[in-house]
């Protein structure tokens, strides 16, 4: 096996040096009851060529269907810089940076993450990243019940359903209580609720929501505030705030969601990033790592793991949350992502990515289409496509969105429909070609 | 060969990416514009974000610099112990590239996903062969999520059964994951003490277990190295009072085709595929941390399922109604999970069993050549690591930290130190099965070239590292005043 080094005649000598025989010895502590007496039943072993083979044949080719799928996945450009950089070995088969001194690559990259999302977002600090934008929007809201010693969360409706489920997940077990708000006929999220609501800890919305739409950060988050509840924002598209005012200018106390947009493949669902920002006075509430700066004995500037006090290897159960691996490799390329886009290239991708779908939602509504929710929308929509339209997009190899039926059952019938810079002029006529005159 | 095969090169000083900034430059190939504007409704454009303005080249150039500021398992032995630093196979980098995984959106109806689907379905199959469970859900993103969820299921579990029990017995020599992810499950850990071998003792357990107990995480083997020996006694003390068996898998890699905690009476456990099978680990994740499960415990986890049709296609099952529900936002790291897949099908059963029958070979040999110069706390036979304390060197006012940083100057990277905390000063060494002796015997040669160094001139020690990009930082400092953005 051209993974393990050891030959014949030096697994003899270090069987002599440990006082074995045989290597089945070595087993000698482990009860003969518990042993595994038969192979483990796995699948012959396969040589290099014959897997890459095999697994070529399933995954098949690249998908030749035009997929016009968001939903928290989005299709975005990968710049080609960007794979080498992550896929060089001292980045990818390094573990976590416990050990500065050999780490100050990896350390010195997440500090500029942290600085770069926090930028983003408007936001003052960063962790080091949770494992995806849903499990950040949970450690959000368990970090507002921590600050504000309240039980209760409201949670809009126009977050992300999966999002919605894992913080459900994640918060039962204490007893909170989930407080679902409406959304409004815009397709917003209907705000007047809280007016009713007194002991809230968080009050959390999605923007742009999980329709699209693009949320009234600025009403969300005085209302929650002048509650003394914590603003939460989450997201599933960071590259939205290259465009839109940040969650920071709209009043956010923390800003969590998704980072995938940001130079990973979709990869059928992970691994992605989950961003945690926050303001300065929540620091020593964060959930996960923090990569902070210091000077080294000779007073060089350089970079270590900091208040770990937090974390569960210090603090055990009293930590601010369990979690220990982050999502590290996707930060980097986060990283590395948002210094290629630069200020001006964020604001035209951004801006790009808006003008292609508003040209296919113009298109649609001129082609008998109905789009029922009137907030204006960053690169996804929720449309009624004609009658027949999606059967004959499918049969020409499109996958025109998500059906939204078996999520919100008032929109059956529904697609949301996701345009990034990916799709060109040709693919968003051809779509509407199949749709009608 | 001498002991020390780290050398100086030129390492180059970078400063903070936006320190390369200049105004007017992009590093990003725009698509052309095909579309025309559209205005956006006042008041929602905001300022834009102020990122560093640089060439494709300067980032190329900035993030290589900083690569080779970082020692990793491609450069060097990194015997961290409890991290299961092995290889990690290149042919799997080219499997998850492959454009059929890369590019498939996790919504894609499933028969749009069938390929990506079949890995996932394959993974689980191969996890609850080597495991000895039913069921395996891949949704956990790391190791912590995997308690945590394996924690929620249990918690249902009693549930259903119309139990609410609130403690959680965890053992002194566990990750302190464990604590934290039962404490986020609403259970009060329950710490029992190890006996005098290192290993859990059925006593011990018996005289703390009751009907308020949840049931037991435990780590097996044990992060001393050790065997639980008494886990099949143990679990059926847990058992035999309505409780639940948890095992934490991190340290599998000793065990692969010797011994499947299912048959020992486990009841869920987690894994960690970036540890035992082979996924990189990237400076600190993605993971992966699969959750595996008896029959019984099947109908708690998260949802979707994947489940095979009749026809032999595979789906999407969410409707469970005892699920815990999500704790991802799709299927998990799917990519990590691929790695793992491509990992077991390359190393088939006899080269499972064989990896861990080597990386036990390798510990016991690293805990024979060294013992007469380091302290060796539980002097019998370890399995995939070994744990060494800092003892001989106190008295020169050594400590594990100083050779730990000592090896750094000598090439390795160093083992883990004081963990577990049930041993005073640790050094945990775990080389896994992929280092070969000559590359052992060069660690080797180096510990004791600095337990020799420690008796000598232990100043050496303190100083330690000399030659690694930046000596020791000042990591109170750090905590003192946090700065964590430029």
């Amino acid at each position: 096996m051209r993974y393990l080094p050891h030959t014949e005649a030096e697994i003899a000598e270090m069987l002599r040096v440990v006082g074995a025989e045989r290597l089945e010895d070595l087993f000698a502590a482990v009860p003969a009851g518990c042993r595994l007496d038969r192979p483990l039943a796995l699948p012959e072993p396969l040589s290099e060529p014959e897997l890459l083979r095999h697994a070529a044949g399933l995954a098949g080719p690249a998908p030749a269907h035009r997929v016009f799928l968001g939903a928290g996945a989005y299709d975005h450009h990968v710049p080609a810089a960007i794979p080498p950089l992550f896929s060089r070995a001292e980045f990818l088969t390094a573990y976590t940076p416990y050990q500065p001194e050999v780490s100050q690559g990896t350390l010195q990259a997440i500090y500029e993450y942290q600085t770069l999302v926090s930028r983003l977002l408007g936001m003052e600090i960063s962790n080091a990243s949770v494992y995806d934008g849903a499990s950040a929007l949970a450690e959000a809201l368990l970090l507002a019940i921590r600050v504000t010693r309240r039980h209760r969360v409201a949670l809009s409706r126009a977050v992300h359903p999966a999002y919605r489920q894992v913080v459900r997940t994640y918060l039962e077990p204490g007893g909170y209580e989930i407080v679902e708000l409406p959304w409004a006929a815009d397709g917003r999220t209907d705000l007047s609720g809280l007016d009713a609501e007194e002991d809230l800890a968080a009050v959390a919305v999605q923007s742009p929501n999980f329709f699209g739409c693009i949320e009234d950060l600025e009403a969300a988050c005085g209302a929650t505030r002048a509650r003394g509840g914590l603003a939460v924002v989450t997201f599933t598209e960071a590259l939205a705030y290259g465009l839109l005012r940040s969650p920071g200018a709209c009043g956010a106390d923390l800003a969590c969601g998704e980072g995938q947009s940001l130079g990973l493949p979709l990869s059928f669902g992970g691994p992605y990033l989950g961003i945690f920002t926050a303001r300065q006075r929540f620091l020593r509430q964060m959930p996960g790592r923090l990569v902070g700066r210091t000077d080294d004995r000779d007073g060089r500037p350089g970079f270590v793991i900091t208040l770990a006090t937090r974390e569960q290897h210090i603090r055990r159960e009293k930590a601010t949350s369990n979690i220990c691996s982050n999502q590290n490799l996707c930060a980097l390329t986060a990283a590395a992502y948002l210094a290629l886009l630069g200020k001006t290239g964020i604001r035209e991708l951004a801006r790009l990515n808006r003008d292609k779908a508003e040209y296919l939602k113009a298109g649609l509504v001129r082609a008998g289409a109905e789009v029922p929710l009137a907030a204006p929308t960053f690169h996804e929509f929720v449309v009624h496509l004609p009658p027949g339209a999606p059967e004959r997009l499918r049969d020409r190899g499109f996958v025109p969105g998500l059906p939204l039926g078996p999520l919100f059952p008032e929109l059956e019938g529904a697609h949301l429909v996701c345009v990034t810079e990916t799709k060109s002029r040709e693919d968003l006529d051809a779509f509407l070609e199949e749709v009608g005159p | 060969m001498t002991a020390r095969v780290g050398t100086t090169g030129l390492v180059f000083e970078e400063p903070p990416i936006w320190e390369r900034s200049r105004p007017g430059r992009t590093g990003f190939s725009l698509p052309r514009r095909d579309v025309p504007e559209a205005a956006l409704p006042p008041g929602l454009e905001g300022e834009a974000p102020d990122l560093p303005e640089l060439t494709e080249a300067d980032v190329v150039r900035h993030f290589t610099r900083l690569s080779q500021w970082n020692v990793s398992v491609d450069t060097t032995t990194y015997p961290l112990g409890s991290c299961t630093m092995k290889y990690n196979p290149r042919l799997h980098e080219a499997v998850v590239a492959l454009e059929g995984l890369r590019a498939a959106h996790p919504l894609l109806p499933p028969a749009l996903a069938q390929g990506p689907l079949r890995i996932l379905w394959e993974a689980e199959r191969f996890l609850a062969e080597i495991t000895g469970m039913d069921a395996v859900s891949l949704q956990p993103a790391a190791g912590a999520q995997g308690e945590l969820t394996g924690i929620l299921v249990i918690r249902a579990f009693l549930a259903r059964r119309g139990e609410r029990r609130t403690k959680i017995l965890v053992p002194d020599t566990a990750h302190g994951t464990n604590p934290a992810s039962a404490a986020l499950c609403g259970l009060r850990p329950v710490p029992v003490a190890s006996g005098p071998d290192g290993v859990l003792e059925p006593a011990a357990v018996e005289a703390v277990m009751d009907e308020g107990v949840a049931g037991i995480m435990v780590t097996n083997p044990n992060t001393l190295g050790l065997f639980e020996e008494n886990l099949k006694e143990v679990a059926e003390i847990v058992h035999a009072k309505g409780g639940l068996v948890y095992c934490d898998g991190a340290n599998l890699n000793a065990l692969m085709g010797v011994v499947r905690m299912g048959d020992l009476g486990v009841d869920a456990m987690h894994l960690n595929l970036h540890k035992t099978f082979s996924a990189p680990h990237g400076g600190g994740g993605p993971g992966s941390g699969p959750l595996c499960v008896r029959a019984p415990f099947e109908p708690f986890l998260p949802v979707p399922r994947i489940v095979e049709r009749p026809d032999g296609s595979l789906d999407l099952d969410h409707g469970r109604p005892l699920s815990v529900g999500r704790v991802h936002a799709f299927y998990g790291n799917f990519g990590v999970i691929v790695r793992a897949w491509a990992y077991i099908r390359s190393m088939g059963a006899e080269g499972l069993r064989r990896a861990s029958e080597l990386a036990v070979l390798n510990a016991n040999y690293v805990k024979e050549r060294l013992k007469d110069v380091l302290h060796l706390p539980y002097d019998r036979p370890c399995l995939h690591e070994c744990v060494f304390t800092d003892r001989n060197q106190t008295p020169r006012k050594v400590t594990a930290l100083d050779m730990a940083k000592r090896l750094i100057d000598y090439g390795y990277h160093p083992p883990t130190i004081y963990f577990p905390l049930v041993v005073r000063g640790a050094l945990m060494i775990e080389p896994t099965e992929t280092e070969s002796k000559a590359d052992l015997d060069g660690l080797i040669e180096a510990l004791r070239a600095i337990a020799a160094e420690a008796e000598a001139e232990p100043q050496v020690l303190h100083d330690a590292p000399v030659r690694a990009k930046r000596r020791r930082l000042d990591e109170a400092a750090a905590a003192r005043s946090p700065c964590l953005t430029g």
